[in-house]
């Protein structure tokens, strides 16, 4: 190939590209313009009763969902918030465990994120004046991925800390089941 | 002879070169043999060396381009303190594009063009030792190239800096696939660089003109030796590293992870191990480009080749000794430093052997101020003071100051482009003709001259002082107040004044290959080998093997150089001689054109791509790459065997 | 020399002169090898150029030499060892005499350095009468201090060009520096190993005074913090102690007590905010504390759209905090 037309091939690649972008590694540092000041969620729209519709996704999740910098900054927030104070890095004690499929209020990020957010039954603090929406949806992200939810691709392997879960790029996939309250 | 003898004699009936077969007749043959094949299987195809070797230098050379433009963006975001031109994301992103892309795409990369191109014709032979594996390094390299720069434009290229130290690059705060696209690079590029220096200690070794002993190569052939050894000695350290952190971020080991018993220094050392000769296996081709174009500008003989050549081997020697003075910061025990002060220091004293013995040539010779000669003279200017301040460096006292400093960076460019890329440039003007067979404009050769050196000195020279007066290394902008205005501006200044230089050198090549003067075999009357056949030169290289008696064949014996004769014409084939005084030996196949070089290199290259990843991606992918380097080797009936030689 | 606050140039500390005198012994040798160097090229070119006999391929005599360079090279060579041993020799006996320091140290700190602040604690004094700042160190003049290094995240490192070399600050690893400062004076000190986004702004405020003015600011730091006296900075103190900011900052003396941010017990005494990203003004506070990302985008305080009455509150009390 000559190299005008390798050059031309690589500036017509180089548009598209330009044109794609990858949403993965975007970094959203000032969080949506006052976002931070709308509710985290509608809640309680997010808890329904187990075989109705459920209510659709919240549009923010798209931003924070596989973003590895949500992901990332949630890690952190996980460890300085000493969210595992209760949840012991996900297998739970005095709270309960974030790495299987049961999910009391939801397994949704934005359900998640209502759950920080507001506060939940038997022990967990409401969040929301301690730490901005943005901040609990990117703590959302990451405990998303403790049960495999996220595109791997988006996730850390492990955080420089002492090893206490398998490699979250490893980590299967947990359905995630609406629990019965009942069967608590 | 006996009928056992007449067995295993070679037959006489096939075409060899020889008294009867000579001139156009012998051309018309060779060609037809050593010619690749037509279209585009056949460019994916060649094994030519000088296919070869042209393309490294072009994609290197385009690597320059890119990486010199990012390199203007970041001078116009410092040309003033607290400016907004680049956020910080994207700074980060630029400066780790611009280091990696000259450290590893360009600057290894194109002296191992120069290298590829040129050995096989300074030492007399007709192909390199093994053709394919040099052309699937090609295909390993420009792969990595797009790997790293694809995902530069695609928004997920690294920024963790050229040297990605972990744990910044590690799983937690690397954020995303940036600092694994990096790694994976680097394996690309190192599986190439060896490959290349593999084949060329082979091809030095083993396949040299009969006559040329090791004491007759030329100087460019000697660094091309100790360079390949370095390579062989140096790469794995770093691919090692890169693929300990591709592990830590992929599958969660602990090999960086403090807390597991891992250790973030870890990092530093294998990458410094490999940090510190690279650097020296850029800079000694350089001094090899010096001491070829220093006897041609001269008309002399280089004074004290064996003292140039102890020096490269001493400086390769003693370059693998030093890496610690990157790591003075760290905290390690004092003595040990000391030990890696005296060290640095004394890695000086070889290369200013080899200075003192340019000068000398140049002294008791008659320089003419063609292009290539200019740029020795900006060299030796400019090099020396990289050379001094890092002696200054060297001094742990001193480096802890200037460490991660715009010092370095002064310290780092003075050296890599005054010593490297100023050769380089010389070199690509002194063998233009050759590969091109046009010479390039002599008046745009020394305009672009001027105004390269005098830029280079007005963007680079000030950062000694912006690092004296305190601006740290990798900050995309700086508080005003410091005096660091000034110098910051005047080098944004010279990066556009160097850039111009660099456009005018690019249009320069570009222009002459339609329109420059055409080019003799000989145009500047040099002395060694490559100066004997066309320019440029045919695909078999000489229409027979020369025989060499001296250091300056062309000088020596100007009339018609001796040769030897009985290589086959139908078949390809070259002789091999003895390592150390190069008598002939057998005759040997060289390998044929072939596809399966690109193929391996496409089933390799998805494999490391889908590897950063899946893990599982190593073994799956392993099975087409193993396929298509089944179909590489396989060996194919039709060819002759080595033949013996009869002196 | 320089007068600037963050050079190399300054030489106010044992260690920072002795690097200004070693470093220029070494230019003025390094400058007399270049124009010894160039002056032979110089010369060479000149003579190459004139010479009635030059030993060249067209006079046949490319392979003959001047006998006058052998002598030349062994005595370049000479000189070269010589210079070389000088300049090593001299490196050593800085470093001993820098490392003499150590031997003493009447002051003890330990900074812990983060993305991208410094947490800094005086280590002389008992658990009870801890000194914790952030950002910023001050020192006696004429005191040898030692600080430990060290790092929970990524690796960074402490650069106070006035006063000394750098240090780098590695997980997993405790380093130390010794500083023995001996102007009065304000310095600035500034991370030198690139650590993520923010690198460019993690700077430190040194502040050397005298013994009594250091003595006086201990005690000042001691002390919990000043309480709010009028309406809008008790307001201000009820959103800090109730809302996000305590979640990561702590306030002596009040229940803020978040273990991931600066301290800011005695924030408005600093001289910067951010760790050197601005100068401490009420503007800047304003600005800071409105939309710390667009003054420091990445960096981990997040933008908590406070309302104006909120804002005013908030200032009100952070100036409070002497």
């Amino acid at each position: 190939m000559s190299s005008l037309c390798r050059n031309s091939c690589l500036a017509a690649l180089a548009v598209a590209a330009l044109l794609g972008g990858c949403d993965r590694q975007e970094r959203y540092s000032r969080g949506k313009p006052l976002g931070e000041t709308v509710p985290v969620s509608g809640s309680p729209d997010t808890i329904f009763p187990g075989k109705s519709t459920p209510p659709p996704l919240d549009p923010r999740a798209a931003a924070y969902e596989g973003n590895a910098y949500a992901i990332a900054q949630g890690q952190q927030l996980f460890n300085w918030m000493n969210c595992s104070g209760c949840h012991s890095n996900g297998g739970g004690g005095m709270g309960p465990a974030l790495m299987d499929g049961q999910w009391r209020y939801g397994g949704r990020i934005d359900q998640i994120a209502a759950s920080i957010s507001e506060g939940r039954p038997n022990g967990m603090p409401a969040w929301r004046s301690k730490l901005t929406a943005d901040q609990i949806w990117q703590l959302a992200a990451y405990v998303r991925t403790l049960s495999g939810q996220e595109r791997k691709d988006a996730v850390s392997a492990r955080a420089d800390t002492m090893s206490n879960t398998p490699p979250e790029t490893q980590t299967v996939r947990q359905p995630i089941k609406q629990a019965d309250s009942a069967q608590q | 002879m006996t009928a056992a003898e007449k067995a295993k004699a070679p037959p006489i009936d096939v075409p060899r070169d020889g008294p009867d077969l000579t001139g156009d007749k012998l051309a018309a043959a060779l060609e037809a043999t050593w010619m690749r094949p037509p279209g585009l299987i056949g460019w994916l195809s060649s094994v030519d060396h000088k296919d070869i070797g042209r393309r490294y230098i072009i994609t290197a050379l385009t690597f320059l381009a890119l990486a010199g433009a990012l390199a203007v963006a970041m001078r116009m975001q410092l040309s003033k303190p607290d400016n907004d031109l680049i956020g910080a994301a994207r700074y980060d992103e630029i400066f780790t594009m611009h280091g990696t892309t000259m450290m590893f795409l360009f600057a290894v990369p194109v002296m191992q063009g120069m290298q590829i191109y040129l050995t096989p014709l300074m030492v007399g032979t007709r192909n390199m030792a093994f053709p394919r594996l040099t052309a699937f390094s090609y295909y390993m390299y420009l792969a990595g190239g797009c790997l790293l720069w694809v995902s530069f434009i695609l928004n997920m290229g690294p920024d963790v800096g050229w040297f990605a130290y972990p744990p910044l690059s590690g799983p937690q705060y690397g954020v995303g696939k940036g600092p694994d696209v990096w790694a994976q690079m680097i394996t690309f590029t190192e599986v190439a660089g060896l490959a290349v220096a593999v084949t060329l200690v082979a091809t030095i070794l083993k396949q040299r003109a009969p006559g040329m002993t090791l004491a007759r190569m030329p100087l460019f052939v000697w660094t091309t030796l100790v360079v390949s050894l370095m390579v062989i000695f140096a790469l794995p350290s770093v691919a090692l590293a890169s693929g300990m952190l591709l592990s830590d971020r992929l599958v969660g080991t602990q090999f960086f992870n403090p807390a597991e018993r891992g250790d973030a220094l870890l990092w530093q050392h294998l990458f410094w191990f490999f940090g510190h000769p690279e650097v020296y296996i850029i800079f000694l081709p350089a001094t090899g480009f010096l001491s070829e174009i220093i006897p041609t500008f001269c008309r002399r003989s280089i004074f004290g080749y064996p003292i140039i050549v102890m020096s490269v081997v001493a400086t390769a020697i003693l370059a693998f000794g030093l890496w610690v003075h990157h790591m003075f910061a760290t905290g390690l025990p004092r003595i040990g430093y000391s030990f890696y002060t005296a060290a640095s220091m004394s890695v000086s004293i070889p290369t200013g052997l080899q200075l003192f013995c340019w000068i000398a040539t140049i002294w008791q010779g008659r320089p003419r101020f063609e292009v290539p000669f200019l740029y020795v003279i900006a060299f030796i200017f400019t090099f020396v003071i990289g050379g001094l301040s890092g002696v200054i460096i060297a001094a742990v006292p001193l480096d802890l100051q200037l460490h991660d400093t715009y010092f370095i960076v002064a310290h780092l460019h003075y050296v890599l482009i005054g010593g490297a890329v100023f050769p380089l440039l010389g070199a690509i003007t002194y063998w233009y003709p050759k590969f091109t067979g046009r010479m390039l404009s002599d008046a745009l050769g020394k305009i672009a001259f001027w105004l390269i050196f005098l830029g280079f000195q007005l963007a680079f020279f000030p950062m000694h002082l912006s690092g004296l007066l305190g601006m740290p290394r990798r900050v995309y902008t700086y508080p005003a107040g410091m005096g660091l205005e000034l110098p910051n501006m005047l080098s944004s200044i010279g990066s556009l004044v160097v850039s111009a230089a660099v456009l005018l050198f690019v249009l320069n090549m570009l222009l002459s290959l339609k329109a420059g003067r055409i080019a003799p075999p000989n145009p500047w009357a040099a002395p060694s080998l490559e100066w004997a056949t066309t320019s440029p030169p045919p695909p078999y290289n000489f229409p027979h093997i020369p025989v060499v008696e001296s250091r300056t064949p062309l000088w020596d014996s100007p009339e018609t150089l001796p040769v030897v004769h009985g290589l086959r014409v139908e078949h390809r084939e070259l002789l091999l001689t003895s390592v150390l005084a190069a008598g002939p030996e057998t005759r040997e196949p060289s390998a044929e054109p072939s596809p399966w070089p690109f193929i391996s290199a496409a089933a390799v290259t998805v494999m490391f791509i889908s590897s950063m990843f899946s893990p599982w991606a190593v073994l799956i992918g392993a099975v087409p790459a193993t396929i298509a380097l089944i179909a590489w080797f396989w060996p194919k009936s039709a060819l002759p065997h080595p033949e013996p030689v009869i002196s | 020399m320089s007068s600037g606050f963050q050079t190399a140039l300054g030489g106010e500390a044992l260690e920072s002169s002795n690097f200004l005198t070693l470093f220029i012994v070494f230019l003025i040798v390094s400058a007399v090898m270049y124009l010894l160097i160039v002056a032979a090229l110089m010369l060479g070119l000149w003579r190459g150029r004139s010479s009635d006999e030059p030993l060249t391929v067209e006079a046949g005599r490319h392979h003959a030499t001047n006998p006058m360079f052998r002598p030349a090279l062994i005595g370049w060579t000479a000189l070269v060892l010589v210079g070389l041993v000088a300049l090593t020799i001299g490196s050593f006996f800085t470093d001993r005499s820098n490392a003499s320091v150590a031997r003493n140290p009447q002051l003890t700190l330990k900074i812990v350095a983060h993305q991208w602040w410094w947490d800094v604690q005086y280590t002389t004094h008992e658990a009870s009468n801890a000194v914790r700042t952030a950002n910023e160190i001050h020192l006696p003049v004429g005191v040898p201090a030692e600080i430990t290094l060290e790092s929970d995240n990524v690796i960074h490192s402490l650069w106070i060009p006035n006063l000394a070399g750098k240090q780098d600050l590695i997980p997993g690893r405790v380093t130390d520096i010794q500083l023995l400062p001996r102007k009065v004076g304000t310095y600035r000190g500034q991370c030198a190993e690139f650590c993520g986004v923010q690198h460019a702004h993690m700077a430190l405020d040194v502040t050397v005074q005298s013994k009594a003015d250091f003595e006086r600011w201990v005690a000042a730091q001691q002390r919990v913090a000043f309480a709010p006296t009028t309406p809008l900075q008790i307001a201000g103190y009820r959103y800090v102690t109730t809302h996000e900011c305590s979640s990561c900052h702590s306030i002596a003396g009040t229940t803020a007590n978040g273990q991931v941010a600066p301290d800011l017990t005695h924030f408005a005494s600093r001289r910067s905010i951010a760790a050197g990203t601005m100068p401490m003004s009420t503007g800047n506070l304003y600005g800071w504390v409105a939309d710390p990302q667009s003054q420091k985008p990445g960096n981990h305080m997040p933008t908590m759209g406070l309302s104006p009455t909120e804002l005013h509150a908030v200032v009100a009390y952070l100036e409070v905090l002497k």
